[in-house]
């Protein structure tokens, strides 16, 4: 490109670049539009119309009720529970896999992300083998509550290392040698270098990881069951489309979703957060939430939050050219 | 913890611990477990559960929903992630925040939104009834349902790499007069490949494990709209182990390949 600029000072030929081949860029968008809404959008507004078909009184009644503030407020702790184990667990694990080493660590590296490949019902089942009446260890939890936190910490367990585990392996260890050499101790580095740098990362996991319990059903429903006292949100929701009640179903289901939205939510902001500081700590930092690509499954939400961005124009690393095609 | 930067031998041994334990009792143990309780009486059992007619029907429409489920999502995935990278739009934050959604939602949540458009007194049912098409407790439900769930790991594995290659070779080749199609296939596809199959293959786990969103649109007939998860849980239930536990192991064996193929990917990438 640029020894052809050097040879003719015109500009290239085509200055405007169609990079969505065959289509122009408004047929494409007009597809995805269109995909998006019989997809995803058109089923959750049938969902919104079910849940205040019978009137804002009705969905109330619904969402008020003791069976739907016990099961909604039953995930909402163990999903709390879930996270401040998986954030401990999961940044010692990433810290094994970052800074130590020992005999089959690529193994470990790879079962991180089983939780990701394994369907959820298979989850359950392989749970109750080892922590179910047949327990080999002796230890029965099937069908308590805390069956409910095992198989959460099962399904969430990648999010969080796989969120902390790029900033570890980007993260600059003069900082930590330095402090060292000054004469602080391990958990001094630990708590005023290496946690504040990891805070990003492990904040965006635990939110992904908190958003994912909420909404989990199939790895709870045979390990934990749908007693009483051990129905979550998303099983009391199977429960009432098997009775019949769509409309309570519905109600539950826009509160649970509304509080998984809010947790995306949090994660963007947390995302435009984690980019300002590293943009005030310089590009050499590395502090920041972009990972590596194709390095874990899902926390590579961070495309998103960059396409949030329009408005702040020099938000983008300079590598990162963007499209000129202002086609509007 | 105690992590100095070197780490005492015994501050690494009690993280080493910790973490490896942790990965111990909550992944390997039961998962070879599971292994063991399943051949515990020989092969035999649950290979004749899985081949018998309801075990194979059952991966058979599993493998059918994953043919139609997960191209149409790579298509679309590449599609839409050019759209997000190289062309700036203002509603793309709002198309972004909409790929994202299935993330968020309950699978069984996702269940019951196709469940109230497409079944009785839905707002498709009329029209559908007309045509003589049923999507619920049929095979196009189960699609419909997989496509949902999936619909997000292509693009959010394209996105990025996409952002990473930078549009120099792209000009580089139209310069020398490629058109968009050639640009496309020479250029812009062999760059991001790996990118997008990764997210293939996590769309196919995904597709392949589906359960809470399929159970309430199936109806889980035997025979008929029952997918290999739905397959487990229902034999489970029935107290028929051979095959709950067949049709897990199978399951497992395929998730085992999936982490195999992601490994491989990332290796890929990174060289």
């Amino acid at each position: 490109m640029e020894a052809h600029a050097a040879e003719s000072p015109v500009a290239p030929p085509r200055a405007r670049h169609l990079r969505l081949p065959g289509v122009g860029a408004g047929l494409g968008r007009g597809l995805v539009v269109l995909w998006l809404s019989i997809v995803v959008l058109l089923p959750l507004a049938a969902l919104l119309d079910k849940s205040l078909s019978e009137g804002i009184g009705h969905f109330w009644s619904q969402v008020s009720s003791p069976q739907a503030v016990a099961a909604l407020e039953l995930i909402l702790v163990c999903s709390l529970i879930v996270v401040a184990i998986n954030a401990v667990f999961g940044t010692i694990v990433a810290w094994l896999l970052v800074r130590d080493n020992f005999p089959g660590k690529s193994i470990v590296n790879a079962i991180i992300d089983l939780p990701f490949a394994l369907p959820t019902i298979v989850a359950s089942l392989i749970l109750i083998q080892l922590w179910g009446k047949n327990s080999p260890v002796g230890v029965d939890l099937a069908l308590t509550r805390t069956a409910i936190v095992v198989a959460l910490c099962f399904v969430t367990l990648p999010f969080v290392v796989r969120a902390v585990q790029p900033l570890l392996i980007e993260m600059d260890r003069d900082m930590e040698e330095a402090a060292t050499s000054l004469g602080a101790g391990g958990a001094t580095v630990f708590r005023r270098i290496i946690f504040p740098n990891l805070l990003p990362g492990l904040a965006a996991g635990v939110a992904l990881a908190f958003a994912r319990a909420l909404g989990e059903y199939g790895s709870v429903l045979i390990f934990a069951g749908g007693r009483k006292d051990t129905t979550v949100a998303s099983i009391l929701i199977g429960q009432q489309i098997e009775t019949g009640n769509e409309s309570g179903a519905a109600a539950i289901s826009i509160v649970l979703l509304l509080m998984a939205l809010a947790c995306l939510l949090i994660i963007t902001l947390i995302q435009r957060w984690g980019s300002r500081h590293e943009r005030a700590l310089g590009a050499g930092a590395g502090v920041g939430l972009t990972m590596p690509v194709a390095d874990g499954g899902m926390e590579t939400l961070d495309a998103g939050a960059d396409d949030l961005d329009i408005g702040a124009p020099g938000t983008h690393p300079p590598h990162r050219e963007r499209g000129d095609d202002q086609d509007e | 913890m105690n992590n100095s930067v070197n780490g005492s031998t015994s501050s690494r041994w009690g993280l080493r611990f910790l973490g490896l334990g942790y990965l111990a009792v909550l992944l390997v143990a039961p998962l070879i477990l599971l292994f063991y309780k399943t051949f515990e009486d020989g092969i035999a059992p649950p290979f004749e559960a899985i081949t018998s007619g309801d075990g194979l029907h059952a991966l058979k429409l599993t493998l059918l929903t994953v043919a139609i489920a997960v191209p149409l999502n790579t298509v679309f995935g590449v599609i839409c992630s050019l759209l997000l990278v190289r062309h700036k739009w203002k509603g793309n934050w709002l198309i972004d925040a909409v790929i994202n959604l299935p993330f968020a939602i309950s699978p069984v949540v996702i269940g019951l939104s196709l469940f109230l458009l497409y079944g009785k007194q839905g707002w498709f049912e009329p029209g559908l009834a007309e045509a003589g098409i049923k999507v619920l407790f049929s095979t196009p439900g189960i699609v419909l349902a997989c496509v949902f769930v999936s619909v997000p790991f292509v693009v959010r594995e394209t996105v990025p790499v996409l952002q990473e290659i930078g549009t120099e070779q792209e000009q580089a080749a139209e310069t020398l007069g490629a058109n968009g199609w050639q640009t496309f296939w020479r250029v812009t596809l062999p760059a991001i490949r790996w990118g997008v199959a990764y997210g293939v293959v996590l769309c196919t786990a995904r597709v392949l494990g589906e359960f809470g969103a399929v159970s309430v649109v199936s109806g889980n007939i035997s025979g008929e709209t029952q997918t290999l998860p739905l397959f487990v849980e229902k034999n489970y239930e029935n107290f028929n182990l051979p095959g709950a536990f067949g049709a897990a192991v199978l399951l497992a064996l395929l998730a085992l390949v999936v982490l195999t193929a992601m490994n491989l990917l990332k290796r890929k990438e990174a060289s």
